[in-house]
């Protein structure tokens, strides 16, 4: 176990950012999180002047919140499980460097502004549209292979490493990233849920829909909870070609 | 009449669902929290969701499920919340299977169901081991819908800070901060719904997410003098992995699908068996000592939680702890591939945080502080009250405070049963929201009338406040002192109390808000100020700190969660009595009690070393329970 570990970490607010270094001692399964506790609790840098907390965010530290998402020598991933002894070995350096998502407007630190991910489940209305809450009976029964697969894709915490990963999500594309996309697959699947089928599959159309997918597969790669991204890309990408087809010769809604 | 609009105050299930049921009733609502709704703590919550069902052929019953959770709660709770509680679990569940939870299946495609702490019967729903975060997707989902169509304002990474109350006293919004920017402003609305869940942070590390301080609700009880009750009953959850920035839970489910808990026996050592204070040795030398088994042979690892937390805690007491340490093993590594796998999310927790496979080895756990059984004091008028009508459930003693949810203090008495919480945050969400309606529509007059120069007076104390922190420049660091809070509540407010340790708890807490006064901010900073925020809420978390060890030590028995030194048994001629807290500045907080309504169930002596099914009946079972989900519910 390295006993000194530094934290390199990119801070400061939009157009001033600038990287301070901190050094603790790290114990066993120490993770990024607790690291940045300690600095809380003792802002003192590397060069062993006072400076201000680092500011970040974190919630339940399980990896089910989605909110510690940040980069880790380079890699999206949730900070909370970042285990910081698994990086050294697999480094070989005890110098770590953390840094905010490119991909969103920075707030300040370690926060981006992840709102627009909220927006597109909106737009892609991922929700199943039940007419009321009262219901008499259960709804129908559903096969345990088929739930098995809406659960893995219900698990996506909007924690927004799929689209940092993403080479499409940029400044330059409105490309909203595979996150949304895995959802329009979910609610398309479930048996109310795909009344919205259409609706969903005209915004998959539209620009920054399902098309710009450049098929770099890095979503599947950095995803923490292994969602099959890149497979729901391509069955939405199969929905929206039908789609196409449907509406060029008019055929009725199914 | 216009539109009539509730600030509800957090977004996890609670929040969610008295959102939903506003929605559904036409109001407009603003939903604010310090973090993205989605990221609640609810999706913390792994096992499972409690209703009765008629699919499992074990001949369970609404009755039956009132009655363990009665009794997991060691009879603290008011009964008729529990049972109506209790009857529209089906509903409950019903509605999520319609809105799209991914419940697990049966081969047949029904809703399966697992055994869960406290019980006998299978009833517990449940989404792999992630059933907080799907149940929460759910509502979420619905809630988004809301949104789109224009009912519903989220004011997310928002704090509250302050309710405002016209000249009758009646909420006409609140004060809410930016945690951005630090900016204050105000929302104004017909009603407020307190759902911001329990105070897990106060014990420094616990199972609760990092925003879980109880500030929000403490601010009510500081400021407006909301009332507490049974803020004692803390539950300590038997099976947490330490950390040294959180104990990660270990769901019940891992025992519910056949997990055992033990630790190598010693024929050399004795102990007092927990269940009965006989004296007995501490297994074989050499051999896997499965000592809740032995302890409880009826419940075996699924004891209620409480009991579960000290017997552990009374083994590692003995010198039996895993490699000397405060640790035992719960062990999965006997179960089937295919039982292993429903319980994928808790046992690649476990991987993710130590690095060692639970498949393979059996992991090491302890207890930790879980979950707030008191809270906000709420009014619940039962069915048969005469004023029934004239009377709001979930209604704080403030006019227009509704509190639902981990926040509030019904439905658990003592102690909590595994399961439940999901059931009680969504069905108490859900009545907050239907009778918050029915009282905007009884008041016949517009709230905000009456308010004048009401928001700028609360604002303008908040910016005090806020300046008064800026101001200090003492050597005291707020994080600092939180850790030596959080140390003297565990050490001396949690599973070992005493009285003469809750008095050194009071001293010290006292020392605490004197030293308080003395911190300095490490950030001086205007804009995502995360040290001034937490310094903020660090004066209401010390009240609510000391309002816990107040009640607690007052209360001398041992009743669920609340045990103590020296008053090793259940008084239920003295104490079958709920707790009222009313702060009073610059003093002590003032306790009175109120009686308990036993209606259904007669307190009895909780026994987990037998496993007997029986029949139980209530006598006089309400004549009409409302049905939650129902738009009809309390008209």
């Amino acid at each position: 176990m390295a006993d000194k570990v530094i934290l390199r970490i990119y801070r400061g607010e939009p157009h001033h950012q600038y990287f301070e270094e901190f050094e603790f001692t790290n114990t066993q399964n120490m993770n990024i999180l607790s690291a940045l506790m300690e600095i809380q609790k003792r802002p003192i840098n590397r060069e062993g002047k006072k400076t201000t907390p680092v500011a970040w965010e974190c919630s339940c530290l399980e990896e089910v919140c989605g909110t510690c998402s940040m980069l880790i020598n380079g890699r999206p991933r949730q900070g909370c499980s970042a285990i910081i002894d698994t990086i050294v070995k697999q480094t070989n350096s005890n110098v770590i460097t953390l840094a905010p998502f490119t991909k969103f407007p920075l707030v300040k630190d370690l926060i981006v502004d992840r709102r627009s991910m909220f927006e597109n489940l909106k737009k892609v209305k991922a929700w199943v549209p039940v007419e009321q809450m009262y219901a008499q009976s259960y709804g129908p029964p559903i096969d345990p292979v088929h739930q098995q697969a809406m659960y893995k894709a219900s698990t996506c915490m909007t924690c927004g490493c799929c689209s940092e990963g993403c080479p499409q999500v940029n400044s330059h594309s409105t490309f909203m990233g595979p996150a949304p996309i895995s959802q329009v697959k979910l609610f398309n699947l479930h048996p109310v849920g795909k009344t919205l089928k259409p609706q969903r599959l005209r915004v998959m159309m539209q620009e920054g829909g399902v098309s710009e997918c450049g098929n770099a597969q890095n979503c599947h790669q950095v995803c923490p909870k292994k969602i099959p991204l890149t497979e729901a890309i391509a069955d939405v990408g199969g929905q929206v070609s039908k789609q196409i087809f449907k509406e060029l010769f008019s055929l009725p809604e199914r | 009449m216009a539109r009539q609009t509730v600030t509800v105050v957090g977004g996890g299930l609670a929040g969610l669902s008295a959102t939903m049921k506003l929605a559904e009733l036409g109001c407009k609502v603003n939903l604010v929290s310090v973090v993205p709704v989605k990221r609640s703590h609810s999706v913390c919550a792994q096992g499972g969701i409690n209703s009765v069902s008629d699919m499992t052929g074990e001949d369970d019953s609404i009755e039956l499920h009132a009655y363990d959770t009665i009794r997991g709660g060691d009879f603290l709770a008011d009964q008729p919340p529990v049972y109506e509680m209790c009857y529209n679990a089906p509903y409950i569940l019903k509605m999520l299977d319609h809105i799209g939870v991914p419940f697990n299946r049966t081969a047949s495609g029904n809703l399966d169901r697992r055994r869960f702490g406290g019980t006998l019967y299978n009833r517990t729903a449940f989404c792999g081991a992630s059933t907080g975060q799907q149940l929460l997707y759910g509502l979420d989902e619905q809630v988004r819908r809301a949104e789109a169509k224009g009912l519903v304002q989220k004011y997310e990474n928002h704090e509250f800070m302050r309710v405002v109350q016209n000249q009758d006293g009646e909420a006409c919004g609140i004060v809410m901060m930016d945690i951005y920017t630090l900016d204050l402003t105000v929302l104004k609305s017909d009603a407020v719904i307190f759902a911001t869940g329990g105070n897990g942070i106060i014990f420094g590390k616990s199972t609760n997410s990092m925003h879980n301080t109880g500030a929000a609700a403490a601010r009510l009880f500081v400021q407006s003098g909301a009332l507490l009750a049974n803020s004692e009953f803390i539950q300590v959850h038997p099976t947490a992995i330490p950390g040294k920035d959180k104990y990660r839970l270990m769901s019940e489910s891992a025992r519910g699908e056949g997990g055992r808990v033990w630790v190598w026996g010693n024929s050399a050592k004795r102990m007092k068996n927990p269940a009965d204070g006989e004296l007995i040795t501490c297994g074989v030398t050499g051999e896997k000592w499965f000592f809740l088994e032995a302890f409880y042979p009826g419940y075996g690892n699924l004891v209620a939680r409480d009991v579960a937390s000290r017997a552990i805690l009374a083994v590692t007491d003995a010198g039996l702890g895993v490699d000397g340490k405060d640790q035992v093993y719960l062990d999965v590594t006997h179960l089937e591939p295919k039982t292993q796998d429903k319980l994928e999310a808790i046992l690649d927790i476990y991987q993710k945080y130590t690095g060692e496979d639970p498949r393979i080895v059996p992991m090491k756990i302890f207890p930790a502080v879980h979950y707030t059984m008191g809270g906000l004091y709420i009014d619940w008028p039962a069915y048969d009250a005469e004023d029934r009508l004239s009377r709001f459930r979930q209604m704080t003693n403030i006019k227009g405070v509704f509190a639902a949810g981990e926040c509030e203090y019904q439905y658990h008495g003592a102690n909590r049963l595994g399961a439940n919480s999901l059931l009680s945050c969504i069905y108490g969400g859900l009545v907050a929201g239907a009778e918050c309606e029915r009282y905007m529509q009884s008041l016949g007059k517009d709230v905000l009338s009456g308010s004048d120069g009401a928001f700028e007076e609360a604002q303008a104390k908040e910016l005090a406040f806020k300046q008064d922190l800026f101001s200090r420049g003492g050597e005291e660091n707020v994080h600092l002192l939180h850790e030596e809070l959080g140390k003297v509540m565990i050490d001396k407010v949690t599973v070992r109390r005493s009285n003469s340790g809750l008095d050194e708890a009071l001293q010290k807490l006292y020392q605490i808000r004197e030293r308080y006064k003395h911190i300095g901010l490490s950030d001086k900073g205007n804009y995502v100020n995360q040290t001034y925020i937490f310094a903020n809420q660090f004066k209401y978390i010390i009240e609510n700190a000391i309002a816990i060890a107040k009640a607690a030590r007052c209360r001398d028995e041992s009743r669920g969660a609340h045990a103590k030194e020296g008053f090793e048994d259940r008084d239920d001629e003295n104490w079958l009595k709920t707790s009222i807290i009313r702060y009073q500045k610059d003093l002590d907080p003032h306790i009175s009690y109120n009686s308990v309504d036993t209606r259904y169930f007669k307190p009895v002596k909780r026994d987990y070393t037998k496993a007997v099914k029986k029949k139980i009946q209530v006598e006089n079972p309400p004549a009409y329970v409302p049905i939650v989900t129902s738009r009809d519910y309390g008209r």
